[in-house]
């Protein structure tokens, strides 16, 4: 899922990365759109392709999220929601008759947005990841990168990790589950020096030097979302997509789930949570 | 400066009503054409003075904007907080003064700052201390007119406030509606849309379009661009029209300067282009600056003093007398209204007053009645009403104290 402020990009940049139309933009040119009042939580599923495999994408945005006057506990939806999932998942896994490829609708990645405003972290962004990084794997993302200058970049970010750090925030790929010396250098180096992704996203194309890009035309220039001179959006896409999607569901089942479940079955006095049949289990189980 | 002749002023060119010479044709001229010269003159010797609020999120290039609207550093000491330091910050109020001076011309400038505004995860109310301030500063400019030694007042009013709208969002938040909602009436509010180079001309246009609508629909009143004389020529007034079709400004801001085309700009370097901030195909900057300084400052001023602080100031004495009808013990700042704690005596005097008006008040609308039947048949009706003093003239004057 995709959190932060309306207006950072966050469908723009989810529609560059799947290069495909998976987010609706709440375009904010429509009329009859208004903040909701209450973090709402809207999830869209799509089937997407690519040389022969096929990926369920299930996009979910938290519109409202960080919009209102009083935004404490905004938060809670998004955990309920998050939690939601491992629960529906450890009830089927508990099932006497369970099925052999349990519907996994658990949230493997979230990509939270943070605004560029060039100086650090909002208290906002600091409650947020701190609450969330518990529960799930949290990518952060500088928005609406082209705002920044790269001296301007290189210092924002240094101080947002400076902040995380300092927050104890752990963010994804998190320390202590680096399997092995490769994976730590790997992702040391991402963590020190990539992190967060300053991105631009833009579903428009554009002809520079000869060829067709995605980017967004300005008075003074093409900003070219795959340029890595520009931003750091191949970075980030590479990252999710091409090297750690895998990786990203395996913490979240392993790590993730696995502590929700132990916390669950701890609760419960060491046993797997009640599976009578009720009314409600009934229906989430059709 | 006395003419040799005296001849009538009419068809008298600018320059030589600037010098003041009587010109050169058979018309009577009494001189007192040299009468904005004069203006011009002790203006410039006195000074001028003028106070610009600063107010939206932290991050929006604030600092920067001022820093580039007035050519000069005023935060080269100012320190940044953490997130973590601004998770319970509360709004400030921090005044920067400068003085500046442009071909012999001295200007007082204040800026006052607010950071913090929007900053918190509860913004519940966060406008409230800067209304508080405004309203200090309009109180004791009320008491200091009110005063005996009027001097040396000091106008420490705001003139004008520049409100920063995010470019990231899609339109006004919740906080900025109600930041403007709480202070359209108390100054004069001018919206910007910060960082505008973050964003390409369609979504600056589709922006602008849509904080202007929702300014309408939220019934905000934000400064309005006065209309411009009709004598005026026809390049004044396009860009007079111009200036009204950019509202709110698309602005940018920065104090480095860059190479571009082999000229030095002020602007900022990315690696895909130069954005100049002069350049006006760029952003608002220039239209901005000309019309807050040099076009419309004094306006602001004008519209500061007798709109707002006149709103103010009758609310004020409306409350007071109000409240002087209800509480027996009042406290006024206003020397000229002495309330004494009254006795029975001065209540009853009070009552009996009060009842005088709302008779007279009764008497005033039907003579005006009349008046306009007896004039619609032709017959002027002069009314002419006197009113007695609110005040009982009691001998005491110790009660109120300002």
């Amino acid at each position: 899922p995709k959190k932060g402020q309306s207006g950072l990009g966050k469908s723009t940049l989810v529609n560059t990365l799947f290069k495909s139309q998976v987010s609706r933009k709440s375009s904010g040119w429509n009329r009859e759109e208004k903040i909701p009042k209450t973090v709402e939580i809207k999830a869209i599923g799509h089937v997407i392709e690519e040389g022969g495999v096929k990926m369920k994408l299930t996009v979910i945005d938290t519109p409202g999220f960080g919009d209102q006057i009083n935004n404490e506990n905004c938060w809670e939806p998004i955990e309920k929601y998050i939690n939601e999932q491992y629960e529906k998942f450890l009830k089927e896994e508990v099932n006497i008759a369970r099925k052999k490829r349990i519907p996994d609708t658990r949230v493997h990645c979230c990509l939270y947005f943070i605004s560029p405003t060039g100086h650090s972290l909002r208290p906002l962004d600091l409650e947020f990841m701190k609450h969330l990084s518990k529960v799930v794997n949290i990518i952060p993302v500088i928005a609406k990168a082209d705002t920044m200058t790269l001296e301007e970049k290189t210092e924002f970010k240094q101080r947002v990790r400076k902040e995380l750090e300092v927050n104890g925030i752990e963010f994804y790929p998190q320390k202590e589950f680096d399997e092995d010396l490769e994976d730590k250098t790997e992702n040391d180096k991402i963590r020190q020096e990539s992190m967060p992704f300053a991105v631009v996203g833009s579903d428009k194309e554009y002809q520079v030097n000869g060829k067709r890009v995605l980017g967004r035309k300005t008075p003074w220039g093409i900003i070219e979302v795959e340029n890595l001179n520009h931003c750091e959006f191949a970075l980030l896409r590479d990252f999710v997509i091409r090297t750690h999607l895998q990786d990203l569901k395996e913490v979240t089942h392993n790590i993730h789930y696995e502590t929700y479940r132990a916390k669950r079955l701890n609760d419960n006095g060491g046993l797997p949570p009640m599976t009578v049949e009720t009314e409600e289990n009934h229906e989430s189980n059709l | 400066m006395v003419p040799e002749k005296t001849r009538a002023a009419q068809d008298e060119t600018s320059e030589e009503q600037r010098s003041g010479k009587p010109p050169d044709h058979e018309k009577q001229y009494v001189g007192f054409a040299t009468l904005p010269n004069q203006v011009h003159r002790k203006s410039v010797k006195k000074g001028f003075d003028f106070t610009l609020m600063v107010a939206g999120e932290s991050g929006l290039g604030k600092s920067t904007l001022v820093n580039s609207l007035f050519l000069t550093d005023l935060y080269k000491d100012r320190k940044l907080l953490n997130a973590e330091e601004r998770i319970n910050q509360t709004v400030e109020i921090i005044k920067h003064t400068v003085d500046i001076e442009e071909k012999g011309v001295k200007l007082k400038l204040t800026i006052v700052d607010t950071p913090g505004f929007g900053d918190a995860v509860n913004n519940t109310e966060c406008w409230k201390p800067i209304t508080d301030y405004i309203d200090q500063q309009f109180e004791q400019y009320f008491r200091d007119e009110s005063g005996l030694n009027r001097k040396n007042i000091q106008d420490n009013r705001v003139h004008c406030c520049l409100y920063f709208i995010s470019p990231f969002g899609h339109g006004l938040r919740p906080v900025d509606v109600e930041f403007m909602k709480a202070l359209h009436e108390k100054v004069n509010i001018v919206p910007l849309i910060a960082k505008a180079d973050c964003l390409i001309p369609s979504e600056i246009r589709k922006l602008k379009e849509r904080i202007r609508e929702e300014i309408d629909k939220f019934g905000i009143k934000v400064y309005q661009f006065p209309e411009c004389d009709s004598d005026e020529d026809e390049e004044f007034k396009q860009q007079d029209r111009e200036l009204k079709e950019s509202a709110p400004f698309a602005v940018i801001g920065s104090n480095t300067v860059v190479e571009a085309k082999g000229q030095r700009v002020r602007g900022r370097l990315y690696p895909w282009g130069i954005v100049e901030v002069e350049n006006q195909a760029h952003c608002d900057f220039v239209k901005l600056r000309n019309m807050l300084i040099r076009t419309h400052m004094h306006d602001l001023k004008d519209v500061t003093c007798d709109v707002h602080y006149e709103n103010y100031r009758a609310q004020c004495i409306q409350q007071m007398t109000s409240k002087l009808t209800q509480d027996n013990r009042i406290e006024s700042p206003i020397p000229i209204l002495p309330l004494p704690t009254p006795d029975t005596e001065t209540e009853k005097l009070i009552k009996m007053k009060d009842e005088e008006v709302s008779t007279i008040c009764a008497c005033a609308s039907w003579m005006l009645e009349l008046e306009s039947r007896e004039s619609l048949q032709g017959c002027p009706i002069e009314v002419v009403l006197r009113l007695p003093l609110l005040c009982p003239p009691v001998g005491s004057w110790g009660g109120g104290q300002g």
